[in-house]
């Protein structure tokens, strides 16, 4: 099983160095583009590759360059942003690619940025990651001596640079239009859309933001072509994807695996089974912002095509599992405090109401709750559903609730009937054994 | 009034904008790297620095997790309490820190040793629950262990 994006990581920790990375092949496929590959063909290949953005949203990265106007007329300058403000709840796989190989991302940048004709880029990352930030640093360093970055490529003449933003913590910058205010130097709400970033971004250029993890994909893409990247994957999206799962498992943890894998063969062969004394009661496929799936749903393929909207979506692909012995109902109250205070603010659906959600939860777990309560939290599902707000923050918060209240209906009732959580005369007893 | 060096970072730190405003969150972390934390006085010269109102630099400096307008202590204790580290026990970890600095969330300890502050999921999940002590993360952390991390910053 071939793992184009990882099989080099080191397994201490450690970082891949500069001289690895060439050794392994790494800076090959700038040799193609001297040798005459055009930005249309690197956009072809990448379209014929099925490649599809490995940030939560699965666009099809091909057709968001499409949108870069291109030629001679084109604005000057264009830029490329690679999004690592990974603050996802529950992910983690881009900062096991920034901190094991840092030079894999420098040349994703320089290939997308050579695709759209965007001279200038920016890797926007999030302030906590300090030892991603220190090899990032050292990287860029590393690829300006070597001329990669800084001086026209030999025989395109095509030059890059290449920034590091280190932002200052906040969920939101993970939007796209947020984070192009952010990199302004403005408070990073989000900004209305049309005009879209592909035309009028960063600076009002022409901008494409792109998740790291989908970056690390484009050399192996330009190296191997786009069927043998679909070979890769079980499914009709091509590549591979770094998958983890995190909470009470045998065996936390992350692996490259084929596209389409299922959450049954994750959960049971990687990351071999529950722990001692849990028993499985569902999983958010990938970060907080996903729908909730069961038993009944492990045998999907986790991948962009196969996953049913009226089910969920696959999200960021680092799954987060909740066992028997936790509250479903504290459960997502941790989420919806978590998106209470990462709101922006900016529009009121999202300011007011996720407090609000956050508010009617912490009753049920008091046990102050009624059915009321329970048909308030439904109504809000709906009030902050996708086209109420300004951004998808909100809505990305009601996935959780609503599939939780479909699901977990019981559980909820139950803290109505029983006047408080089941869970925590368990869960205390739970502290003091563990 | 802006040091030498200070000015020179900031001067460095803008090289990376066409503007000088994108530098602002560089610009308010630099000085807080040098000076613990934002003060008015700060801001005002930073503001200036960057030719924006201290007002508009305000609106940007309030609104990230990581810049302090406010003083903390001299070690800066992150809590992750997102999703993955609360199903591992995070709330207990904090508890005991409580116990054993008499320090809540949001609070520096009397001697100003120690400030301790929630922070959203630090990505660490597979090592739940997870802390950051200034730039330095722990994973797998528990209530027991917790003291011995943080008796490392005096």
């Amino acid at each position: 099983m071939e793992r184009p994006l990882t099989q080099h990581i080191h397994p201490d920790g450690t970082t891949r160095t500069l001289r690895e990375y060439v050794k392994e092949g790494g800076y090959r496929c700038l040799e193609r583009l001297a040798a005459g590959l055009a930005p249309k063909d690197v956009q072809r290949l990448v379209t014929e590759a099925g490649l599809r953005g490995r940030g939560g949203g699965g666009f099809r990265t091909g057709t968001k360059w499409s949108f870069v106007p291109m030629g001679p007329d084109a604005p000057k300058p264009k830029y490329i942003v690679a999004n690592g403000d990974e603050m996802e709840p529950g992910t983690f796989k881009d900062r096991v690619l920034m901190e094991g190989d840092p030079h894999g991302l420098v040349e994703g940048m320089i290939l997308a940025g050579y695709a759209i004709d965007a001279e200038i880029g920016y890797i926007f990352l999030r302030g906590e990651y300090h030892l991603s930030a220190q090899r990032l640093n050292q990287a860029i360093a590393e690829a300006y001596a070597e001329g990669y970055l800084g001086k026209p490529l030999p025989g395109t003449g095509f030059r890059f640079d290449l920034h590091l933003h280190a932002s200052a913590g906040r969920y939101i910058c993970g939007e796209e239009t947020a984070l192009i205010n952010a990199l302004e130097g403005k408070r990073a709400v989000p900004r209305a859309k049309p005009p879209f970033p592909q035309t009028v971004g960063l600076w009002g250029q022409p901008t494409i933001v792109q998740n790291v993890e989908t970056l690390y994909n484009l050399p192996h893409i330009i190296n191997h072509g786009a069927d043998w990247y679909h070979r890769l994957s079980r499914t009709q999206d091509g590549g591979t994807k770094i998958y983890g799962i995190s909470g009470r498992v045998t065996n936390p943890g992350w692996w490259e695996l084929p596209l389409g894998i299922t959450a049954r063969e994750l959960l049971e062969r990687h990351a071999r089974g529950m722990a001692d004394g849990v028993r499985f009661r569902g999983l958010l496929p990938g970060g907080i912002s996903t729908a909730f799936m069961t038993e009944e749903h492990l045998d999907l393929p986790m991948d962009f095509s196969s996953i049913p909207p009226e089910i969920g979506r696959l999200g960021t692909g680092t799954m987060i599992i909740l066992d028997d012995q936790t509250c479903p109902v504290g459960f997502v109250l941790n989420l919806e405090k978590f998106f209470a205070r990462e709101s922006c603010g900016w529009c009121t659906p999202c300011r007011e109401g996720l407090p609000w959600v956050a508010k009617l939860l912490t009753s049920f777990e008091a046990g102050r709750a009624t059915s009321d309560d329970l048909s308030l939290l439904e109504m809000h599902a709906k009030w902050l559903a996708p086209g109420h707000t300004f951004c998808g923050l909100a809505p990305g918060a009601m996935a959780p609730l609503q599939s939780a209240l479909k699901y977990f209906h019981d559980d909820f009732e139950r803290h109505i009937t029983s006047g408080g959580c089941p869970w925590s005369r368990k869960s205390a007893q739970r502290r003091i054994l563990v | 009034m802006l040091s030498e060096i200070e000015r020179r970072e900031l001067e460095d730190a803008v090289k990376s904008y066409p503007d000088k405003r994108g530098a602002a969150i560089d610009a308010l972390l630099t000085i807080q790297r040098r000076r613990g934390w934002i003060s008015d006085d700060s801001l005002l010269e930073i503001a200036k620095f960057l030719e924006v109102t201290a007002e508009d630099l305000d609106s940007v400096a309030t609104f990230y997790n990581l810049v302090f307008r406010k003083p903390v202590g001299r070690h800066v204790a992150f809590m992750c309490d997102s999703i993955s580290c609360w199903i591992k026990g995070c709330e207990q970890v904090q508890e005991q820190i409580k116990k054993l600095y008499d320090v809540d969330l949001g609070q520096t300890t009397s001697d100003g040793r120690l400030t301790v502050l929630p922070i959203a999921c630090l990505g660490q999940c597979e090592r739940a629950p997870a802390v950051m002590i200034d730039q330095d993360v722990y994973g797998d952390v528990t209530p027991e262990k917790i003291e011995q991390i943080v008796e490392k910053y005096k």
